[in-house]
């Protein structure tokens, strides 16, 4: 990955220099190896912290809601086919932010590392293009960056920005992939087969809501898992209170999920969150052709109404 | 003490001896990550590990329990206490920050002025092996809480990685008896020797601590400062750190009723979350991240000494090895500190 961290910086303490940004939302590095972490710079002595690297995976469009003041945000592919959605769902308006977009290669997982070195405690970590050189006490490993890239990034064909005030880089070539072969070999498989995965995955979850709190779209100001009048959900992690909870919340993300995998990632105890919502993305491209988050102007399918709308659901009575 | 010894080679037979006996949790690998869970059989059991990713305070504080169960009809009530008599249970491999936290739970739960008997029921059959870490990760912050890599405390027996043997160090009268019934031979001289060298080794590894005097005293005065907020900016308000953490132990408690049939549940709750202080009348009192994550802190770090003489944390890490945000625990206590330090807030 070239390095782009200059180039970022130079763009924030620009933009903080003629004031069209008070807050530039962006990365620094981590506390961790393998690791970045998000950060907001409001003085141009600070953008000297910016980064950008290979670890720089959280959807920083979760913070643009709370943001006060002119935003300028570093967004890659998915982030902004997220920035898109709440623009269009009202959320954020265009003129208040600045993106500064970042064409992408995949996000690595720290975690898939972490467990290619066994608990061996991490001294240093080198970058060598495509490679990582992992060293420590009893270690020496290099890692094969595109072997540990996050399952979203794998299936991604969006890794550059779709849209943005200033590119920062070269673009990157889009991933030729048949988006959707991981829903249809699920789908071959028997609704008992199904049952048994998805509860299982279910059976992972402690209900921190770190999925939900970590996804861009997921911004109710009073989550319905949360209300107590009525209360909808029940709070234990038995099957059908945390079933119920992963079902409502993907169907309230169908048309809206922009597939960055901020849920998965954000998740400590490895649910396969996004089975879930990659079945709504493929039924929403299938019955309305419609792919989220690439088009400002594109009317979100389901908060239209067309007469020719699919209307497979519908029962002859 | 006494120090007994164990080959490693013979820790299947002795972990199978013992299901025989009583109930067993160990650390097990499930769905890639690495967790405590009850055992039928010493296979799959793993002892080189980090720690797990969460954390065995389950086993006292379950994530949801059924207190009563009650029924109505139109002359009578019917109520039934849910309060099972509990089997015989060894926490086997636990780190010693694990062990500590139960100290910790008891002095919550069952100490002279609050006893909760759901807890004690569970916590009174608890007989905890610890394991202790020759592999201190980057996350590590036990010795800056009072704890170590080989800390004993909250530990019935101790086990000590020496190579090819373990050194058990028996540190109650619990674990005295259960290795007499086991008949362990007493470590030798030369054996107590090399694990004073991996004692001493592994100390070494741990980050040195943070320097933090009188960081109660400090905190308490940084109530209204300004720094919480910049501090707390990225956090998402979830529950990964309180859930994960072996020492978090707030909770709700509900009622699910149908049909004059219902249940009154405990439900692990978190200071994270909106709801946590959502008051009747609409208003909340820590309606932001800022208050909410102060709270965390404030709880950890100074109300837990007032209340219980006992810091809240034992530095197991979770919370920053697990942060979706790497919101690290330690680089927030230490800004504070020095922030104060300079007058900032």
């Amino acid at each position: 990955m070239a390095d782009l961290s200059s180039s970022i910086r130079e763009e924030a303490k620009k933009l903080l220099k003629k004031g069209e940004a008070d807050v530039i939302i962006g990365f620094e590095k981590g506390s961790l190896p393998l690791c970045a972490t998000p950060c907001f710079i409001r003085n141009e002595a600070d953008v000297e912290k910016l980064i950008w690297n290979e670890f720089c995976g959280n959807n920083l469009s979760r913070y643009l809601i709370k943001a006060k003041g002119k935003v300028g945000i570093i967004a890659k592919g998915c982030d902004t086919r997220a920035i898109v959605e709440l623009i269009k769902e009202k959320q954020v308006q265009r003129e208040q932010i600045v993106i500064i977009g970042v064409p992408c290669e995949g996000m690595v997982d720290r975690k898939q590392i972490m467990m290619r070195c066994q608990g061996n405690k991490i001294t240093n970590v080198e970058d060598r293009d495509e490679r990582l050189l992992i060293t420590g006490d009893l270690l020496n490993v290099a890692v094969k960056k595109d072997e540990c890239l996050y399952p979203g990034c794998q299936v991604c064909t969006n890794r550059n920005p779709v849209m943005y005030d200033v590119l920062i880089g070269s673009t990157s070539e889009e991933q030729q992939t048949d988006e959707f072969t991981d829903v249809t070999n699920f789908d071959g498989k028997s609704s008992e087969e199904r049952w048994e995965y998805i509860t299982h995955e279910i059976s992972k979850c402690i209900r921190c809501y770190a999925c939900r709190n970590a996804c861009p779209l997921c911004y109710c100001k009073e989550c319905f898992v949360d209300t107590t009048q009525p209360q909808w959900v029940g709070k234990t992690t038995g099957q059908t209170d945390t079933l119920l909870f992963h079902i409502m919340r993907s169907i309230h993300l169908a048309g809206r999920c922009v597939e960055c995998g901020a849920c998965e990632r954000a998740c400590p105890v490895t649910v396969d969150i996004r089975k879930l919502n990659r079945k709504m993305s493929a039924d929403v491209k299938k019955l309305f052709d419609y792919k989220t988050g690439l088009d400002i102007d594109q009317p979100a399918p389901l908060s239209t109404f067309k007469p020719d709308d699919s209307e497979e659901f519908m029962l002859d009575i | 003490m006494d120090y007994k010894t164990i080959k490693k080679s013979e820790i299947t037979e002795f972990l199978d001896n013992l299901i025989k006996e009583y109930e067993i949790a160990a650390p097990i690998e499930k769905d890639d990550i690495v967790v405590f869970d009850k055992i039928k059989s010493s296979n799959g059991v793993i002892l080189e590990y980090s720690n797990s990713v969460k954390s065995p305070k389950k086993f006292v504080i379950p994530q949801f329990e059924t207190l009563i169960s009650y029924n109505t009809n139109e002359d009578t009530t019917n109520v039934k206490e849910h309060l099972d008599e509990q089997k015989q249970f060894i926490l086997f491999g636990a780190r010693p920050c694990d062990a500590r936290s139960f100290l910790f739970l008891d002095k919550v739960f069952s100490d002279e002025k609050n006893r909760d008997i759901y807890y004690k029921n569970r916590r009174d059959v608890v007989l905890i092996i610890s394991l202790g870490c020759t592999q201190p990760q980057e996350t590590c912050f036990c010795t800056t809480t009072g704890g170590g890599p080989f800390s004993s405390e909250g530990s019935d027996l101790l086990l000590v990685d020496i190579g090819d043997d373990y050194i058990i160090q028996v540190i109650t009268d619990k674990g005295a008896e259960l290795v007499k019934k086991l008949g362990l031979k007493n470590a030798q001289k030369d054996e107590l020797a090399e694990m004073d060298r991996v004692i001493k080794k592994s100390e070494a590894k741990i980050e040195p601590d943070l320097e933090l005097n009188n960081l109660k005293d400090k905190l308490d005065n940084s109530f209204d400062g300004s720094d919480w907020e910049t501090l707390t900016e990225k956090c998402l308000s979830c529950g990964v750190c309180t859930y994960l953490c072996p020492t978090c132990h707030c909770f709700d408690i509900v009622d699910e009723e149908k049909n004059r049939k219902g249940e009154r549940i405990r439900i692990w709750d978190s200071c994270q979350f909106p709801h946590f202080t959502m008051q009747a009348s609409g208003f909340n009192p820590r309606p932001t991240y800022k208050e909410r994550y102060r709270q965390r802190i404030m709880h950890k770090f100074s109300y837990c000494i007032d209340n219980y003489n006992m810091v809240g944390c034992v530095g197991c890490g979770r919370c920053i090895s697990e942060c979706p945000v790497n919101l690290d625990i330690r680089q927030v206590l230490t800004s504070l500190y020095y922030s104060m330090l300079s007058g900032r807030t």
